[in-house]
């Protein structure tokens, strides 16, 4: 009995430690789906997410963001300023392989920044600021930028690195002209050094990987995936349906009122985070008179009582609850947490309070309030629409009228653009996780260069040389500080009502563990699976 | 004959011509592609630059004539969402379509006739009151709807078929088919299923009342009195002369199919030229929109076109009318 017992414990042991042993050289097919598919194969013909993503796993950058947003490692091993401020040094990983079996060194490196600089590059102006890039020796390479450059890093998490010898003999040197319908061997044929290679690809339908057995990172990556299937489904009900079925293992992009469901089904779960993107309304408040509204002669946005009260009226907490489904982070500032410069004194927002909203509108006069057009997109953000109809009842509220124009993004961003709105909603994601890339964009007053989507007409000399300087600040203290400084006057003058930030949702099998990435950008090397 | 058909084809071209410019004058509304072309970090200067480059900035009568010169030589334009020459997009992209659309009015012929014939015949049973009120939701409720709902029973609940997709495609003389590989013929079960069932609805009650008609004349009656099978009066006799008004339909219907095959498309997840357009749609993407519409449009005008030869033929009038003239 004994004996028989011990026996069994023994083959047990012995089965389960053989369990173990498969489980990890086990072939793990991971089946992905999303709405969109990548663009192009060539690593720097387009500057948008899904293409980023599928070319994560295939090629990679001298530095990469891992799943938490922090930057890592890659095909650089460290990286610091020179003694010449305008100097970066980075140091190239040794022994690093591409597919097609051609060794990664100094040369391909300064070959690939060369590429993305190109005039059909749509990454060049990630790299407006590098003045030249040269090879010091064969694993080591120096970017020397116009000016001090202290986000440089920040910018090179998308910059892919391929192979020389290989894309000049494809023809390839100058990347896919994408504007021009161009198309070069890259377009179609993949050479990186990442964890997984092409093995088949129709576009729009369904591409396949495998795993890179000769991968540098084997040890520091789980690199549990074995195959990657990828099929964009663009409709969102078919595509949690391909979930609950079965049909796929992961999904991005999970629609908000099939969450629960999602989350109920048994074998199935939901994981969240923050997003990169903020909501936000705009106000015209630097013309004197505008169109949108019914009072003649002047304009109300322009009074920042205004907008403060406006800012008051509207119950953030109740669109997260209501319109979101408590999907969302409600904030008092632009940028999401993980950005630099975020604090928890500026993502405060005002609670609720119509009655001191009132005063304040009849402090500046408007007592009996305004109408006002309010333009909304109504297919780019999450429940966008919906956000703006909330909008309009809480604005209603102090008297402010609003007439929703709800529409296509491909109408509603071209309003902004072209200054044609006075008050919009806008979302606006932070890629290099700074600040300064927000300021650039929306606070700076509208130049060739800067404020390109500042709609507010907001234009204040002070804060224009203060957010121009950041870009060679190398002082780190002093450059939060200016930051924190910029952030301050855009509070105080209310520039923009901040509504949330975005949260994402992965769906997935309940045995992958996998922690959704702010930028929405899955690095499947990184994914395990608990049997 | 000759007169005539030139005289058509003049008139189907016209009609090409409205067709082209009435979208071309809808799709100044929808937008402005740079944006989507661009990204939000594009500077002034790249905006006016690609303006210029795509002509953006002429007027809408001389786009139309500069897109109509180009396409008379077959030549479509690039895709601004993919880059890529839009003939070369459709050519691709059309197999998928046009054999859900065959693989679906093949189900629709097959399933409309068999049950029209059934529930003409056993007019009063319960099995065939159940189909005809059944056959209510096939024309009423929208197509999007049926294929979420099919795609919920068979996919997500049995899990017997797959939700999106081709599956495994086989090629045959450059021709990418479902037909060759049994997981190809599972998934394009639901799709043409979702897509024809408007069609097979039409075509029961079209044959349910033709036969209804038929069965009530003489001959009928003299076959059954010759003690014939209830089988051979049925479809050797009856069903032949309902089928005529039915395979007319039929031939018009295929249009619609091919046409209306965006909404099962986007659906499923099928990589037709339906679902190119509506991606083309949300990225405002003109050259695809265009040649999208002119080849619906096309389709139609070739298929009334040939309708009105067959007419001809058939008609004794029509030749006489000429013959008379001379």
């Amino acid at each position: 009995m004994t004996s028989t017992l011990t026996s069994r414990l023994a083959i047990a042991a012995l089965t389960a430690s053989f369990a173990v042993v498969t489980t990890s050289v086990e072939a793990e097919t991971l089946r992905w789906a999303r709405a969109g598919d990548s663009l192009t194969l060539d690593p720097h013909a387009q500057n948008e997410g899904p293409t980023h993503t599928l070319a994560h796993q295939i090629y990679e950058g001298l530095l990469q963001r891992d799943m938490a947003g922090e930057i890592i490692p890659a095909l650089a091993t460290d990286w610091a300023v020179t003694d010449d401020p305008k100097v970066w040094r980075f140091n190239l990983r040794q022994g690093v392989k591409f597919h097609g079996g051609e060794e990664f060194t100094a040369d391909d490196a300064v070959f690939s920044l060369k590429r993305a600089m190109k005039p059909t590059s749509a990454m060049k102006e990630l790299l407006a600021s590098v003045a030249d890039v040269r090879k010091v020796d064969d694993y080591t390479v120096d970017i020397e930028t116009v000016g001090p450059n202290p986000l440089l890093p920040n910018n090179l998490t998308n910059m892919f690195m391929v192979d020389e010898g290989w894309t000049t003999a494809n023809d390839a040197v100058e990347p896919q002209d994408v504007a021009n319908g161009g198309e070069n061997y890259l377009v179609r044929n993949t050479n990186g050094t990442g964890a997984f290679m092409m093995v088949s690809r129709a576009p729009d339908e369904k591409t396949v990987l495998k795993a890179n057995p000769d991968y540098w990172g084997k040890g520091e990556f789980p690199l549990e995936v074995t195959e990657i299937i990828y099929t964009p489904i663009q409709n969102s009900a078919t595509r949690v349906a391909a979930l609950l079925s079965g049909e796929v293992d992961f999904i991005q992009d999970v629609p908000v009122q099939d969450l629960e469901r999602a989350d109920a089904q048994e074998g199935l779960k939901v994981v969240k985070a923050p997003q990169n993107r903020t909501i936000f309304f705009g106000m015209n408040m630097g013309d004197s008179d505008i169109t949108a509204d019914n009072v003649e002669g002047k304009n109300p946005l322009a009074d920042v009582r205004v907008r403060k009260a406006m800012n008051m009226a509207i119950n953030r907490e109740a669109i997260q609850k209501v319109v979101m489904r408590g999907q969302s982070d409600p904030t008092g500032v632009i940028i999401p947490p993980f950005v630099n410069g975020w604090t928890a004194e500026l993502a405060a927002y005002p609670t609720p309070d119509i009655a001191a909203a009132k005063a304040m509108m009849a402090d500046a006069g408007y007592a009996d309030g305004f109408a006002i057009r309010l333009d909304c997109p109504n297919d780019r953000y999450i429940n966008d629409e919906a956000i703006c109809q909330a909008a309009v009842g809480m604005l209603g509220q102090i008297g402010v009228t609003v007439n929703l124009n709800a529409q296509p993004k491909a109408q509603h961003f071209p309003l902004i653009k072209n200054k044609e709105t006075d008050f919009y909603m806008l979302g606006w994601g932070v890629p290099p996780f700074d600040s300064e890339y927000v300021f650039n964009f929306l606070v700076h007053s509208t130049t060739d260069k800067y404020g390109s989507w500042n709609g507010t007409r907001y234009s204040n000399a002070e804060i224009d040389a203060l957010v121009v300087s950041l870009a060679t600040e190398t002082d780190t203290e002093k450059r939060n500080l200016a930051i924190n400084k910029i952030w301050e006057t855009v509070q105080s003058e209310q520039l923009y009502l901040p509504i949330h930030n975005q949260i994402l949702n992965w769906g997935m099998k309940d045995n992958i563990n996998f922690d959704v990435q702010p930028e929405d950008q899955p690095h499947f090397k990184f994914m395990t699976f608990s049997n | 004959m000759l007169a005539f058909v030139i005289r058509r084809v003049l008139q189907a071209l016209g009609v090409l011509l409205v067709v082209g410019f009435i979208s071309f004058c809808m799709f100044q509304f929808m937008g402005d592609p740079v944006e989507g072309l661009l990204g939000q970090e594009a500077t002034e200067e790249q905006r006016r630059e690609l303006i210029e480059r795509l002509g953006l900035e002429d007027p809408i009568p001389v786009q139309f004539v500069r897109f109509v010169g180009n396409a008379v030589q077959g030549d479509f334009g690039l895709s601004y969402r993919l880059a890529r020459p839009v003939s070369e997009l459709i050519l691709e992209r059309l197999p998928a379509t046009l054999e859900l659309a065959f693989v679906s009015a093949i189900i629709a012929m097959a399933l409309g006739i068999v049950l029209g014939v059934f529930t003409a015949i056993n007019r009063s049973g319960f099995a065939a009151n159940f189909i005809m009120t059944a056959s209510l939701i096939g024309v009423s409720l929208p197509t999007f709807l049926i294929g979420i709902l099919l795609i919920y029973v068979f996919s997500v609940q049995l899990g017997w078929l797959p939700s999106f997709g081709r599956g495994e495609t086989v090629e045959f003389f450059g021709w990418r088919s479902n037909l060759g590989s049994w997981d190809g013929l599972r998934s394009i079960l639901l799709p043409a299923i979702t897509l024809g069932l408007y069609q097979m609805t039409l075509i029961m009650r079209l044959v349910r009342a033709e036969m209804l008609e038929v069965l009530r004349q003489d001959y009928i009656r003299f076959a059954r009195a010759r003690g014939l099978s209830e089988r051979a009066v049925n479809f050797g006799h009856a069903l032949k002369n309902t089928l005529v008004p039915v395979v007319t339909v039929t031939g018009l219907q295929l249009g619609s199919i091919i046409a209306f095959a965006i909404v099962t498309e986007s659906v499923f997840q099928w990589p037709g030229v339906g679902f190119l357009f509506i991606r083309s749609v949300e990225f405002v993407d003109v050259p695809v929109m265009a040649a999208y519409l002119l080849l619906i449009g096309a389709l139609f005008v070739v298929i009334n076109l040939i309708v009105d030869l067959l007419y001809f033929v058939i008609d004794p009038r029509l030749r006489s009318d000429r013959a008379g003239s001379h």
